[in-house]
């Protein structure tokens, strides 16, 4: 589903002394299948962004349009429940929203509220926790009794299990170790291939947004800072700065590198290509011995 | 924690009325409740008016804030006017309004309590507004003080306000957090039948419970190991002292109260 937002703004408690304008003048576009991270300091309005996405908030001005679905400031949206079921969102923490009595009917509880049958919930159940590499025996059990990684791929079985076509993901990964934040990361860009997913990712991680985006949005203060492939984004490491974000380690690798006097331009490379091309100039400079 | 969710309403400013001292507020306030209901004449009533609505200015809590925040007992105001109005059935027929006669009397009682009703509610909401729970709590630990005597638990009481005050806004968080989580997998909390709402109140409730009891007990843990043992002993950071201003307070508080018993009818 295109996403598109046409001069969205949002502002908390409006009219009084605490008003404060979250999103100011936002527009832009997410292709239909894309992989989108969403970057920003704290603060900056992306937790309030993707709340958008799902009609959880309404813009107070302006428009959001998701596939057929329109929001717009001040009309009511008659068909927020189709819209939610097409757009699953793993909130920060999502763990903190469990409460069924076992596993397994907390992540029939989305499916259920939008009236999928029986059968069809245990198959996606059984799908959900598949993807997300949780032991069958768990479905059994409590919620509660689970380990603190367990209950958050619980959490995220129970969003997937809505099968969505739009994936919103705020800071999945907050407070996993770096195996699971890995673990996590790749199981959605997997997921996001196999299903065609479009996947809205907010992230801290620059390193992910770089494994995983095709495109990238930089929030700052409410507004769209940067916008552009990774390439085009991470070029720009003087920008990003200015806004103290930081830039991948290959990039600011190459920086260092510069320094040294090696001349070499990001243009994407990973790591290891970056390793060979080095290794080709210094070896290279090294021939007239 | 975000300082834009409003934390008991109160609206930070560095107003006279702001830097009373807590307890003066309080006294002040409770005395002001009581004498409200010796009024009895327009002067009585103007007078009560005239320091309430003059608190407020002084205040400098924006008056449309003031009256947004009374929006909820609007309702009751008009309310019990409308009951004085048509119940009361004494003195001369002012008018009659769909058939039904309205009396003089109906009328005046019906504006006197209504008068009265909003201005109890104005200056108890202007405490709120312009003193932290903090200091509130601090405040009623201190008038509260010579009830230790009687081994009334007064510090622990105090303790347990301050507490649940510090943790309304968290919980609120928590709340609009966790209903837009479950809104999200599906839960319609506006619509459906009465049956259905109470239902979708479960997947709230049970997850808030959860993490107010971590919350109390990771509280609880870090306490004792801060060597927190009740209230014995314990010194203050905060000492509150009376000023010049809160001297000012009481005397004009007590011309008020004067002023009233002379005038009324
Ligand atoms: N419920 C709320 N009420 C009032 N202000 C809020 C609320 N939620 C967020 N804000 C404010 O809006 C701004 C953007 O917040 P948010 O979208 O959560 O940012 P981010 O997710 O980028 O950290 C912040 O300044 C925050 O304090
Ligand atoms: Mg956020």
């Amino acid at each position: 589903m295109d996403i598109t937002f046409d001069h969205v703004s949002y502002t908390y408690q409006p009219n009084t002394p605490f008003e404060h304008r979250a999103l100011d003048d936002l527009s832009f576009t997410i292709q239909s299948g894309s992989f989108v991270a969403v970057i920003g300091h704290t603060g900056s309005g992306k937790s309030t962004l993707i709340q958008h996405l799902n009609g959880l908030l309404q813009p107070t001005e302006g428009q959001v349009q998701v596939g057929p679905y329109t929001m717009k400031a001040g009309e009511k949206n008659k068909q927020l429940m189709k819209l939610r079921e097409n757009v699953g969102v793993v909130f920060q923490y999502p763990e903190h929203q469990l409460f069924e009595e076992t596993v397994e009917k907390d992540i029939g509880f989305g499916p259920q509220n939008f009236g999928v049958g029986q059968d069809e919930i245990k198959r996606r159940t059984k799908e959900a926790v598949q993807a997300v590499k949780l032991p069958e025996e768990l479905l059994e059990r409590s919620p509660f009794d689970l380990s603190g990684g367990q209950m958050r791929r619980v959490a995220i079985s129970g969003v997937l299990a809505m099968d969505p076509e739009v994936l919103v993901l705020d800071e999945p990964t907050a407070g996993l170790d770096p195996n699971g934040r890995k673990e996590i990361m790749d199981m959605f860009y997997h997921l996001h291939q196999e299903k065609g997913l479009t996947t809205v990712l907010v992230t801290h991680s620059m390193e992910d947004a770089l494994a995983y985006a095709d495109h990238i949005i930089i929030m700052n203060q409410g507004k769209v800072y940067r916008e552009g492939t990774p390439l085009e984004i991470f070029k720009q490491q003087q920008a990003l700065e200015d806004v103290q974000l930081d830039v991948p380690e290959v990039v600011s690798f190459l920086k260092m590198a510069r320094d040294y006097g090696l001349d070499l331009e990001y243009e994407g490379q990973t790591i290891a290509e970056l390793a060979k091309e080095i290794a080709l100039k210094v070896k290279g400079g090294g021939d007239h011995e | 924690m975000s300082s834009s969710l409003i934390i008991g309403q109160y609206i930070p400013s560095d107003s006279v009325i702001h830097r009373l001292d807590p307890r003066s507020k309080i006294a002040v306030i409770f005395f002001y409740v009581v004498i409200v209901f010796f009024a009895n004449s327009v002067m009585s009533y103007g007078v009560l008016a005239l320091f309430a609505l003059s608190s407020a200015v002084l205040s400098k809590v924006p008056f449309s804030y003031i009256m947004k925040g009374l929006k909820p007992v609007w309702f009751l105001v008009i309310f019990t006017f409308l009951l004085h109005l048509f119940v009361t059935r004494e003195g001369e027929v002012a008018f009659s309004l769909f058939g039904w006669a309205v009396y003089e009397e109906g009328l005046i009682q019906g504006a006197a309590i209504s008068l009265r009703f909003f201005l109890l509610i104005l200056v108890t909401s202007l405490l709120t507004l312009t003193t932290t729970p903090i200091e509130i709590t601090d405040a009623i630990e201190e008038l509260l003080g010579p009830l230790k005597k009687v081994k009334f638990p007064v510090h622990e009481l105090a303790l347990m306000m301050s507490i649940s005050l510090r943790f309304i806004p968290t919980l609120m968080q928590e709340t609009e957090k966790i209903s837009k989580a479950q809104a999200s997998r599906g839960v319609d909390f506006r619509t459906g039948a009465f049956k259905d709402r109470v239902k979708a109140v479960v997947p709230l409730l049970v997850p808030l419970f959860v993490s107010a009891f971590k919350r109390a007990e990771e509280l609880a843990m870090a306490m004792e190991a801060r060597g927190y043992q009740g209230g014995e002993g314990r010194t203050k950071l905060r000492e509150l002292k009376l000023e010049r201003r809160d001297w000012l307070l009481f005397a004009v508080f007590i011309l008020l109260a004067a002023v009233l018993f002379l005038t009324r009818s």
